[in-house]
């Protein structure tokens, strides 16, 4: 198994029409055949869309309209930062069971919005600011490299892509493999948080051990700590490594993603650090070291 | 992107909230104007830069009994004198590091009569997705030390982005801080105007430290910090005008201009990463084997050849760098992209320092060609971790 997506997700795309989102569409629909099944586009409805190896798709003039048409339960949108909260309110308003926003560089407030409309909605959204979700030989929705996987039994929940990527590498050479690899993402207001995908983790009986991969900012690892703790007491729990980066950045400084930032005394990767071993992850001191890290953790 | 107090009240006087009279000055010749034409006869004097802890700061070039960067005068003669003393020199406090910020402009304001000073920020509050006013009855103090020392005393109150600012919130609000009175009563239109300027000018944070009851029972904003959602600025042409740059380093300002996250530090190895993620660790990794980044640079996902030269570029010309490491994971980022960036970069502006690359992923085995071919002394790594070894042993 897997969790949010796999070989039966049906995918259309917001910003099918753009150079990114047309790039990343001919991969996904080279990674194993990942269902991508429309476009969306205000204006553009009624025409097709064709890649560069020949593949098309439907494009149609509303999110309603392709959801109606295809039979969709996940939007993927590319739209740029202007107009990407629109957009993620036009897949809710659809009700698009998954929706994933890659766009990074949306204004904070428009993802306050857009956090209020999710409330009582029947969307989960992934991101922004994130690469995506990809299970193995199934599906894969964003930008995440899919050469680097194979199936397996890890599952990688993380803020940031490249290092998704480490962690994704280093655990097929170590032989592991992944069930998913979900990139949350790295700005301050989001979708879904690491307590979200580690309950879906926790749950899934593919998933055998854990990475989760933190940085500076907020306290969603603190709080994913917490959830680890109080779940391991109803005896539900997987052996996890676990990553922070951001020890040597300085604080108040924004470090590229919008939600890394030390500010107010709070955040720091110390007490993320800390807050991780309590709650039974081995917190890897490199990133080099995840898959290594996690294959001694197996080991006991 | 910060500001300054000065601007920061502008912006909020124009929301409607109360502030002091003030004048901003960049020279002495004009403090005497500018004090007589406030009401007199107490001037608070504040130095402008982009750091707090001003009033306990301390001027480099003057002794050590010297006053600090935010002054009373009593009379228009003595905040000439002071501005003397200020004005051009170097301030240095607990935020700025040992090297201190210039003094470029004071902000000369009437002086208020304060009875109680309470703290009022805004920010994103991460846990709900909102807004929220974190409020203490600990006015003009480090907040960071009120929340360490007394975290009863700090409230949060989590505003509905649907609704606003309603009458139960501002109740909440005047409750924490203990207000009665005239004070309760500007309260009412205060709170909102707050929320409504950090709201319609996407805001990343709003600190009012202190807010004050004034002897007379009225509210006033003594001062304020801004600072705003950079990625907003495309929608608030007159907010992006309010920068200053003589603030920011030269190397972050010129990284800007080519849409760079980078951020400079004071070690002496050089960084290129793509994303932001691995660009942080690959500084931790650095640290970890007992050097120091000279900088955060995360080139991001679709930059092209022009861009990975341009950053290689700001990296090399920082004089304290002594080797750089290139990191690459690609994803969007072909690796063939980087190494053309590279080589061009090189070619450009020469090379003076051990440089070690690691590609990984898209196109690694085109960009480790590309690199091999050009000609240039460059140590190529396996992973990060022989990456970050490779370039610490280099550097000595």
């Amino acid at each position: 198994m897997s969790i949010l997506v796999d070989r039966n997700t049906k995918i259309i795309v917001q910003g099918l029409t753009g150079k990114t989102g047309g790039f990343h569409t001919e991969q996904a629909l080279a990674y194993h055949g990942t269902q991508m099944v429309g476009g969306v586009h205000p204006t553009k409805g009624g025409q097709t869309w064709t890649g560069s190896n020949g593949e098309s798709l439907p494009i149609y003039a509303s999110v309603a309209d392709a959801r109606d048409a295809t039979g969709a339960d996940a939007s993927v949108i590319y739209v740029p930062p202007a107009g990407a909260a629109d957009a993620i309110i036009e897949a809710i308003e659809a009700e698009i069971p998954f929706i994933t926003c890659i766009t990074e560089g949306i204004p904070v407030m428009d993802m306050v919005k857009v956090k209020r409309r999710l409330e009582g909605s029947k969307s989960r959204l992934l991101g922004p600011n994130c690469p995506g979700v990809l299970t193995p030989d199934e599906c894969k929705i964003g930008i995440m490299p899919g050469s680097i996987f194979k199936k397996g039994n890890v599952g990688i929940v993380s803020r940031s892509g490249t290092l998704t990527y480490e962690a994704v590498f280093q655990t097929t050479n170590e032989g592991l493999g992944q069930t998913t690899a979900v990139g949350i993402g790295g700005d301050p207001v989001k979708g879904t948080e690491f307590i979200d995908v580690l309950e879906m983790f926790l749950a899934d009986p593919e998933t055998h051990s854990i990475i989760m991969i933190g940085e500076i900012g907020g306290g969603a690892e603190e709080d994913a700590a917490q959830f680890l703790i109080d779940e391991a007491k109803k005896g539900r729990k997987k052996p996890m490594a676990g990553f922070i980066a951001g020890r040597t950045a300085p604080k108040g400084r924004t470090m590229g993603h919008a939600g890394a930032v030390v500010s107010g005394g709070k955040g720091d990767a110390e007490s993320k650090i800390a807050a991780m071993e309590a709650a039974g992850i081995t917190v890897s001191p490199s990133p080099a070291r995840l898959g290594s890290t996690l294959v001694e953790v197996l080991k006991g | 992107m910060n500001i300054h107090e000065y601007q920061a009240k502008q912006v909020l006087k124009g929301f409607g909230a109360p502030v002091a009279e003030g004048v901003a000055v960049t020279a002495v010749d004009q403090v005497e104007a500018a004090a007589r034409s406030l009401p007199g006869p107490l001037y608070v004097m504040k130095s402008q830069i982009h750091a707090g802890g001003r009033g306990k700061g301390k001027f480099k070039e003057l002794g050590p009994d010297a006053k600090g960067g935010v002054r009373l005068a009593f009379s228009v003669e003595e905040a000439v004198s002071h501005a003397r003393e200020m004005l051009g020199n170097t301030l240095v406090t607990a935020q700025t590091g040992d090297a201190g910020k210039q003094v470029n402009r004071l902000y000369i304001e009437d002086g208020a009569d304060i009875d109680r000073e309470l703290y009022c920020s805004l920010l994103v509050d991460r846990e709900h997705g909102r807004i929220a006013f974190v409020v203490s009855t600990e006015g003009g103090m480090d907040i960071e030390a009120v929340a360490h020392d007394t975290p009863e005393k700090i409230q949060t109150i989590v505003i509905d982005p649907e609704t606003g600012v309603t009458e139960a919130d501002v109740a909440r609000i005047s409750a924490a801080f203990e207000l009665t009175g005239a004070a309760a009563e500007d309260g009412k239109t205060l709170f909102p105007i707050l929320y409504k300027a950090f709201v319609e000018t996407d805001m990343a944070m709003l600190e009012v430290n202190p807010l004050i009851v004034m002897k007379d029972g009225h509210l006033r904003v003594l001062d304020a910090k801004v600072s705003f959602d950079g990625n907003a600025l495309f929608r608030h042409a007159d907010i992006k005008e309010l920068r200053d740059e003589t603030e920011e380093d030269a190397k972050e300002i010129e990284a800007s201009e080519w849409d760079l996250a980078y951020v400079a530090l004071d070690g002496n190895i050089g960084c290129m990463v793509n994303g932001a993620g691995l660009a942080m660790a690959t500084m931790d990794i650095i640290k970890l084997y007992g050097k120091e980044p000279a900088n955060f640079c995360d080139v991001g996902g679709g930059a092209g050849k022009d861009k990975v030269a341009a950053a290689f570029k700001i990296i090399t010309a920082d004089p304290a760098v002594q080797g750089i490491l290139v990191n690459i994971f690609g994803g969007i980022m072909k690796c063939d992209v980087i190494a053309e960036g590279v080589v061009a970069a090189v070619k450009e502006v020469g090379l003076k320092v051990p440089l070690v690359v690691r590609l990984e992923g898209t196109n690694a085995e085109l960009g480790k060609k590309i690199l091999n071919e050009s000609g240039l002394t460059i140590q190529a790594a396996d992973d990060l971790d022989d990456a970050a070894q490779k370039i610490v042993a280099a550097v000595g």
